[in-house]
């Protein structure tokens, strides 16, 4: 198990103030100018050789990330640092704890990655529904700047830099970092065709940057004890610690920071009490967010939970967002009360999937109470391999995968249910 | 995509908010807000004024708040953009509210980390207590939606009812808080179950136990050698 003094986010659960002065005697906000002063090309190294690699889902190298930002601007545009705190995909609740308890941690590791970067400044986006956690944010922000940590020469850095919090107001499409962009204009939130990358033309059409909060609120730590430290955690490609967020069919939920690759057994015994009703009670897990696809009870216990341990299961480890489901699950309603999610959370920019999150609902709604035809499962698998793909941004694909594991794994399980009610439809017609 | 449909344009609507302008506190809010985006760009200003003018519609007319079509008028003429653009904005983000709501808006999640821990059951409770989704009760207090997640999943089932969260809910958890803010009321936010902080394991601390009890700097002990 981490030990608590190797844990980054020390006031994860907010037994301690999250203002300032109790954030710097936990050790944020020390001597930032130094870790300034080491300059752009050392910092993002560093984070490089950290193995850090992004926390929002898609898991990509964060450093490598940095370094496709211009060294210098040739044409004057400025360049812009944007911090994905849209958390809301089913599961995940972690970056909601760093911005209300930590949320220095965040602030600090903005300036730092700003400057990495060579931003202007940052414009942390946070989902509207985080009311009071803006709020903790927006404080802690001006803090900052009243300490003199933001603004003209920052942190005594000799770096100008601003941070911005920009509230949104209900879309889960903005957690993807075009339609983030859009929405930051003022505009509604549906994603831009890529090429041009954000790096190339971002925000208001200047080269930007989109990462996680957690990505970003772990670099100051890491630049402070150093990429050997924080890779010393975690199998290899899969380095450092990171925030797990255990929900549904355990004994305690939580969200806990831990080291990658830790067995889903043991991150479920030592911080969550088991599985309720015991291993032997244990369904399926959708170990990385509603969009990964579910692994069946055996597959999954001994499994390291890191980006390819979970990819090797078929899955993926997404935000860590870890939902647990026991015996007593209808795991078929568990998976269409995600169609609808995705149903309702589509922008409705591309056809495949304003339609076919809709079909698929209401496909799945059917398998659900077994009011369909054998024959429509590979139908409805069909019709998700045509919306996986064929859309501008990845919300098509996560309204697909869930349905593909339900069907790869559960297959058996939708045909009862369909033979069950054919059976029930005949006896009732005698 | 979720349906939804403005609420009509009416001569009485026209009436009662065709005069709509901000408060002097907002209006100063509203400096500041504009001033967080460059020149020229204060159209990314539009989602934080929609935010606060729906705010000042509900101080004016004690529920949650929601945006009559000359309130967006006005957002509009104040960041020099057509109207139709704030009208889109306005109808595809969620938490603006495009027809009228009760006092308290009880937004029950529904997504599948909160169905496992029991949302069925709150919903449930909402319902006995004559709400409906979609509806306002007919005292005007209550207005009933489910949501989708709300990113309290490590505290299931919840609600979220104007701007507070209510975590680990029961029926009767609920039933204390509904009670209270019919009564005027400010219950404890966050957590209802009484032996829990926030997120940690409840009952049995597993990790931070220094941070229980104090403000522990643990730097103290980074130079000590890996376990």
């Amino acid at each position: 198990m981490l030990a608590d003094k190797d844990r980054i986010f020390t006031n994860l659960y907010g037994f301690q103030d999250w203002r300032l002065p109790a954030a710097q005697m936990r050790g944020d906000w020390d001597d930032t100018r130094a870790l300034i002063g080491r300059g752009q090309d050392a910092i993002i190294n560093e984070v490089k050789a950290s193995g850090l690699r992004g926390r929002g889902g898609a898991g990509f190298p964060t450093g490598m990330k940095w370094s496709f930002m211009p060294k210098e601007s040739k044409d004057g545009r400025p360049s812009f640092l944007v911090i994905n705190a849209d958390e809301s995909e089913p599961g995940s609740c972690k970056d909601r704890e760093i911005i209300r308890h930590d949320p220095h941690k965040l602030v600090e590791g903005a300036l730092i990655a700003g400057f990495a970067m060579r931003a202007r400044a940052a414009y942390i986006y946070i989902r509207g529904e985080y009311i009071r956690e803006a709020e903790v944010l927006f404080a802690a922000v001006a803090e900052a700047y009243s300490a003199g940590l933001l603004g003209k020469n920052a942190a005594g850095s000799g770096y100008d830099f601003d941070v911005f919090v920009h509230r949104g107001a209900g879309a889960y499409i903005c957690g993807e970092e075009t339609a983030m962009i859009e929405s930051l204009e003022g505009k509604k939130g549906q994603p831009r065709l890529k090429p041009p990358f954000p790096a190339g033309a971002g925000l208001y059409g200047c080269p930007t940057t989109v990462n996680n909060v957690e990505s970003i609120a772990v670099v100051p730590t890491i630049l402070r004890r150093g990429a050997a430290w924080f890779s010393s955690f975690g199998r290899e490609n899969n380095k450092g610690t990171k925030l797990f967020q255990i929900s549904g069919h355990v004994d305690r939920p939580c969200v806990v920071e831990e080291e990658m690759s830790i067995p889903f057994r043991d991150l479920i015994e030592k911080h969550c009490g088991g599985i309720t009703g015991g291993w032997d009670n244990l369904l399926a897990v959708i170990p990385g967010g509603s969009s990964v696809p579910l692994v069946p009870a055996a597959e999954i216990m001994d499994c390291p939970m890191d980006f390819d341990g979970l990819k090797a299961l078929g899955s993926g480890l997404g935000t860590a967002a870890i939902i647990v489901m026991d015996k007593s699950t209808d795991i078929v309603r568990a998976i269409s009360r995600l169609s609808y999610f995705y149903k309702h959370e589509s922008c409705g920019q591309c056809t495949p999937c304003r339609e076919g999150t809709g079909w698929m609902w209401r496909v799945m709604e059917r398998l659900r109470t077994g009011d369909a035809e054998v024959s429509e499962i590979d139908m409805l698998y069909e019709v998700t391999k045509q919306v996986e793909g064929h859309t501008i941004c990845a919300l098509g694909d996560a309204a697909a995968w869930p349905i593909q594991g339900l069907i790869k794994h559960f297959r058996p399980e939708i045909e009862r249910r369909i033979g069950d009610k054919a059976v029930m439809m005949q006896e009732a017609a005698e | 995509m979720a349906e939804r449909a403005p609420h009509p344009d009416t001569p009485e609507l026209r009436a009662r908010w065709g005069s709509f302008a901000w408060t002097n506190v907002n209006a100063e809010k509203v400096r500041e807000i504009i001033g967080r985006y460059p020149e020229g760009r204060q159209r990314s200003a539009v989602m934080p004024l929609l935010d606060l003018a729906q705010r000042q519609v509900g101080q004016e007319t004690s529920t949650q708040g929601w945006l009559p079509l000359p309130v967006m008028e006005y957002v509009a003429a104040q960041l020099d953009m057509p109207i139709i653009r704030v009208l889109e904005v306005a109808t595809f983000y969620m938490m603006y509210n495009i027809a009228p709501v009760g006092r308290f808006h009880v937004q029950v999640c529904g997504t599948t980390p909160c169905m496992l821990r029991g949302s069925d059951d709150i919903m449930d409770a909402c319902y006995a207590r004559g709400m409906k989704k979609g509806h306002t009760t007919a005292d005007g207090l209550w207005t009933l939606s489910e949501v989708e997640c709300m990113g309290n999943c490590a505290s299931a089932p919840m609600v979220q009812i104007n701007d507070a969260n209510y975590e680990d809910l029961t029926p009767a958890r609920l039933d204390a808080v509904l009670d209270a803010l019919a009564r005027g009321e400010q219950p404890k936010e966050g957590t209802q179950d009484p032996a829990r902080h926030t997120v940690e394991p409840v009952g049995a601390l597993s990790n931070l136990n220094a941070m229980a009890d104090g403000n522990h700097d643990y730097r103290g002990e980074w130079a000590t050698a890996p376990a």
